[in-house]
């Protein structure tokens, strides 16, 4: 099991701010095409990963980091802090 | 050295005498300070800035280190504002001490630009005609690139 949270519309359009998934995914990349498959509102936010910027571990990352031994992945769009 | 994420308003004058308090062995001292604009276009009525919690505190303590690294820094001290902004409000400090002033002046400038992309906080923007999050810019993602280069002594 994962924790996956999620920020910003991320979190907005996907309706819940953290789940904890059942994946087999050894990629973020992998973990995001397994959560685009489930259902229309995931497949809608993760049409364009490119849109999006990852976290695992709360170290960024990208679609290739692997998380075979991550306890938590965080997908939210770019920061915008400062 | 020292980081904090609060949702209380940041007391900026103490907090910038705080860091320059009894070091006399500092000869330079730079702040910045970044506020909530309000665009007269777009009226905004507040600012909702969310962040990763755990996440921020380590990715500005990661890019203080950094600049303590780069530069001859004897201080450092920065505080991120996070909740429900109004106009005019304070949602950044960054405060730099070294013995000269051009550590103070390029490590500020640094933690700013490295702060604006590698810090876990998305801002959304609640006018009288609507709520919408901030995009990032594109002239940040190039400011925090120039760091990239090596750093000329």
């Amino acid at each position: 099991m994962i924790k996956v949270l999620y920020f910003a519309w991320v979190r907005e359009r996907i309706g819940i701010p953290v789940e904890e998934i059942e994946t087999c995914a050894r990629t973020v990349g992998e973990l995001i095409g397994e959560l685009a498959g489930r259902e229309e509102r995931y497949r809608l936010v993760f049409a364009d990963p490119s849109s999006l910027r990852v976290a695992v571990d709360q170290r960024i990352g990208d679609l290739d980091t692997p998380i075979a031994d991550a306890s938590e992945i965080a997908i939210f769009p770019p920061m915008t802090g400062g | 050295m020292s980081v904090t994420i609060t949702a209380d308003p940041i007391a900026t004058e103490a907090e910038i005498a705080a860091v320059s308090s009894g070091r006399t062995e500092a000869g330079a001292m730079v702040s910045f300070t970044g506020m909530v604009r309000n665009d007269p276009e777009c009226l905004l009525d507040s600012l909702e800035i969310e962040h990763y919690p755990g996440m921020t505190t380590t990715a500005i303590e990661d890019i203080e280190k950094t600049a303590h690294e780069r530069w001859p820094l004897i201080d450092s001290r920065i505080v991120h504002r996070y909740g429900i902004l109004r106009p005019g409000e304070t949602i950044v400090i960054v405060v730099t001490l070294s013995a000269h002033r051009r550590a103070s002046f390029e490590a500020a400038e640094f933690i700013m630009d490295y702060l604006k992309t590698r810090a876990p906080f998305w801002k959304k923007e609640h006018t009288a005609t609507g709520s919408n999050w901030v995009a990032s810019r594109t002239d940040d993602s190039r400011a925090e690139m120039r760091w990239s280069s090596p750093v000329a002594d």
